[in-house]
């Protein structure tokens, strides 16, 4: 579905943001791209929309070339791929609706995106995904007057009535609380599931991502050096991906490590105890 | 634990801004040395104030009993040439510095456009109301279309500037949403910036027709009609209960058009 040859960022800054990356996505799977900040997660799902612009390598969704594609027909391919926000980045003062249609300006002319006159199929298209992300009440709703959880799904949904191949999904959870986020991940896994669509989800939270996600790619320094199931994210892959640090608390306990993992919590708890005393006293 | 012990200064001075103390002493002579002087070098005439004082007391006096009447065709006139002039010129700018405002803003559009633009609102803002007013009168001639002129280019300067850097201060990320779904680029201006930058634009266009309206009393005096012009006259045949008549209409006028916008402003955020 979506393949990406020996992609190269160099901001004009002289930072190298990604170097030489390599990586094919299947058809309908989603996957997880963890790494430090500033290793380069959002620059890579961005060149391959093309909001930032590669330096080298080459990016093909479906066996056609995004790389290289003039502005309308990047216009175009833009419309197979939909984009989910860390900050949702909605228009705050649109209505729910003029959000969820906004997903559709890549297939409408001008004049009737201008005029709100989108075809009943769009409509029709949004009141329906609006139903699926369970939004279905909040249609006339300002975007601004929303909580963060139902935002992103508006966000959500404004990137599926795109009717994407592709979901790009940037750090989707980073200004939700914990639920929220496991509501918004389970949200996008069965989306994708339902829909045989592919995704690459950045994502900080690494127990999340094992929650979630298959297949895991880590990226440093603007390079790939880890990419498996999520079931062998160790802690020496941690290190190798984040550095060195103590990773046994934020890996999810299996069943298989259950000990080892109650053992760590249990260490974990004690850990907590002075940090929650801390927060007491600052309130 | 073992108490290790270190003195703490206690008392602590901000760092002052310019470091070096001999500068900032001459700086401060230099400011005063300078007040002085330009305090001495005015020549004050003690004569001519007393005889001038004369006269505004007349001209303060004569609010308490202005004359509406006697020249009340030349005011109705020249109030309805201002009130056109300032509407007129409001719409016509308004019009002119939405595409010129866009185009001066660096994140949305090419860098030959944006320079274009940029120098046409650096332009329409280097001269003062009364300078460009002079230049109109004596290209087209005496009257309110003068005014109008001036105004509508003043306005393109006042909204196309200010226009500009609220579209550079937008929240990027709206558009770069819009970008992302294939939108073109005036979808993209349609919903990614119209809605962030469209308050503000409501609020300085209400804001510039009330400057509007008081300019067009000021372009009046160098012949540019309107009010201004009544205005003029009334002064040089030192009638002065007509002008205070003027006046008091003129900040009545003010006062109603400050009162509706920042009505129609609160509505709006």
């Amino acid at each position: 579905m979506l393949r990406i040859e020996g992609l190269t960022k160099r901001y004009r800054t002289g930072d190298l943001a990604l170097e030489g990356v390599d990586l094919e996505v299947p058809a309908g799977q989603v996957m997880g791209l963890i790494g430090p900040s500033g290793a380069g997660k959002s620059t890579l799902i961005r060149c391959i929309n093309r909001l930032v612009e590669p330096s080298a390598g080459r990016v093909f969704l479906g066996g056609a070339e995004v790389t290289g594609l003039g502005r309308a027909q990047l216009r175009a391919m833009r419309r197979r791929m939909g984009m989910i926000f860390q900050e949702f980045a909605l228009v705050e003062r649109l209505t729910v609706m003029e959000n969820v249609l906004s997903g559709r300006l890549g297939y409408v002319p001008f004049w009737r995106s201008l005029s709100r006159r989108f075809p009943p199929e769009d409509v029709t298209k949004a009141y329906r995904t609006l139903d699926r992300v369970g939004l279905i009440d909040h249609v006339d709703k300002r975007a601004d007057a929303l909580s963060g959880g139902q935002r992103q799904r508006v966000g959500i949904a404004r990137a599926l009535v795109q009717d994407p191949d592709i979901l790009l999904i940037d750090e989707p959870t980073a200004s939700l609380d914990p639920k929220t986020s496991r509501q918004i991940m389970r949200l996008i896994g069965e989306i994708c599931s339902e829909r045989g669509l592919a995704a690459i989800v950045n994502i900080h939270d690494v127990g999340l991502a094992q929650m979630f996600l298959q297949r895991i790619v880590g990226l440093r320094h603007g390079k790939v050096v880890f990419d498996g199931p999520a079931e062998a994210l160790k802690p020496d892959v941690l290190t190798q991906i984040y550095g060195e640090e103590d990773w046994t608390r934020s890996i999810r306990d299996d069943e298989e490590d259950g000990d080892a993992a109650r053992a760590d919590r249990k260490h974990g708890d004690h850990a907590a105890e002075p940090e929650r005393e801390r927060l007491a006293g600052l309130t | 634990m073992t108490a290790i012990t270190t003195a703490y200064p206690a008392t602590w001075r901000r760092p002052p801004f310019i470091a070096d103390g001999r500068l900032r002493w001459a700086l401060i002579a230099g400011a005063v040395a300078y007040f002085v002087l330009a305090i001495g070098g005015l020549e004050i005439n003690w004569v001519r104030i007393g005889e001038g004082l004369e006269r505004g007391w007349r001209f303060v006096a004569a609010f308490a009993r202005p004359d509406f009447l006697s020249r009340w065709d030349d005011i109705a006139l020249g109030m309805q040439e201002s009130l056109t002039m300032a509407l007129t010129s409001t719409a016509v700018g308004i019009l002119l510095s939405v595409p010129i405002g866009i185009g001066a803003a660096r994140n949305l559009v090419p860098r030959p456009v944006y320079l274009v633009c940029r120098a046409i609102v650096a332009g329409a803002r280097s001269f003062q109301e009364i300078i460009i007013a002079i230049f109109f009168v004596a290209m087209v001639g005496f009257g309110p279309f003068a005014g109008f002129l001036t105004l509508s280019l003043s306005t393109i300067g006042f909204l196309g500037k200010l226009l500009a850097e609220d579209i550079e201060d937008i929240d990027e990320a709206q558009a770069e949403a819009i970008r992302a779904t294939g939108g073109s680029w005036l979808q993209l201006v349609n919903y990614g910036i119209q809605p962030q930058v469209m308050p503000r634009l409501i609020g300085l266009s209400l804001y510039r027709l009330d400057i509007n309206f008081r300019e067009s009393a000021v372009v009046g005096i160098v012949g540019a009609g309107g009010i201004g012009a009544t205005l003029n006259t009334a002064l040089d045949r030192y009638e002065f209960d007509s002008a205070a008549a003027i006046l008091l209409l003129i900040i009545a006028i003010v006062m109603l058009c400050e009162y509706g916008s920042s009505l129609v402003r609160r509505r709006i955020q």
